[in-house]
């Protein structure tokens, strides 16, 4: 019972953490508070789209990163694609470099797509990795108990 | 009795993620929902809702279409303006979603029949305002109304702009 309940508050701690270091914003919680006993995964379902998207779009900027000249005005609509997505799950971090990198589009500064679209990918894959081990974390303890959030 | 029903929302959004999040805030805010992926294929779905509807299919009514603005092909406001340029749609009160806060784009959409324009990510107050939009729309006379001396001013309150 004893371990049950470490589990517990380590995986409260791990999601209060997400929050506190800005990975996650408000909009998590919305997704959370949709989430109910008649959809218990509709969080990590939601998630799991974002990742399954991503990927794609990120494909998609890397390849029209590869073309010379840069065509800045697809580059900001793929950008703006993934920035909604990101927004949509509350990715805080990897929203605010979208928002960078469609500044660079703007001013048409190639060098700087090309950094921050680099730390797009990074802060995409730092907040994949961290989620990933939120909810195996959270299957582990079942999925009832990760509908009870403790705020 | 009409309060009874479920209200019918028409959604339209390209992303996959939205659309997945609009269908359950809808749901989640007892309404009967369809989702579609395009403009093409919501003025598909209005258009076979139309043919096959008699006052026998009032189910399949749709009471309200929500669209994001910024989508492939048609975007959410050539969606509008072609539904209220329908004689058989206009009547249908229409909502834009969009990321992005421009005033421009707000008024342009506003003039040209959006009942109300939200900021994404969509919350669920937002949603669950979406069934005044509707009664709202239901309890204003038709624009083409015309009101004689001895008939005297409707009681409904007027629509909001949000």
């Amino acid at each position: 019972m004893d371990q049950r309940n470490q589990m517990h508050r380590h995986i409260a701690n791990t999601r209060k953490s997400l929050f506190d270091q800005g990975y996650l914003d408000e909009q998590f919680i919305q997704l959370e508070e949709l989430q109910d006993n008649s959809n218990p995964n509709f969080v990590e379902e939601v998630v799991t789209l974002f990742y399954r998207d991503s990927a794609r779009f990120l494909s998609n900027l890397d390849q029209a990163l590869e073309k010379r000249p840069l065509d800045f005005n697809k580059l900001d609509s793929l950008m703006h694609q993934f920035k909604s997505s990101s927004t949509s799950i509350g990715a805080k971090k990897v929203k605010t470099e979208c928002t960078h990198f469609r500044n660079y589009c703007n001013a048409r500064n190639a060098e700087g797509c090309k950094r921050t679209f680099q730390n797009v990918k990074k802060e995409y894959t730092t907040l994949r990795k961290k989620l990933e081990a939120y909810f195996q974390m959270s299957r582990q303890v079942g999925p009832i108990e990760t509908a009870c959030r403790s705020r | 009795m009409e309060a009874a029903k479920e209200l019918h929302v028409l959604a339209v959004d390209d992303s996959n993620i939205d659309r997945k999040l609009i269908e359950k805030l809808l749901k989640v805010s007892s309404f009967k929902v369809t989702v579609v992926d395009s403009g093409s294929r919501a003025l598909e779905y209005l258009r076979l809702d139309d043919d096959t509807c008699s006052s026998r299919f009032d189910d399949l009514k749709v009471n309200l279409i929500i669209t994001d603005y910024s989508m492939p092909g048609m975007t959410g406001y050539e969606l509008l303006k072609k539904i209220k340029n329908s004689s058989t749609l206009k009547e249908i009160p229409v909502v834009i979603m969009s990321s992005e806060n421009i005033l421009t784009r707000i008024d342009r959409c506003l003039e040209e029949g959006a009942e109300d324009y939200l900021l994404k990510p969509v919350k669920l107050s937002d949603v669950t305002r979406l069934k005044d939009t509707i009664l709202n729309t239901k309890n204003r006379l038709p624009r083409s109304c015309h009101m004689n001396a001895s008939m005297s001013p409707p009681v409904s309150p007027a629509p909001k702009l949000c």
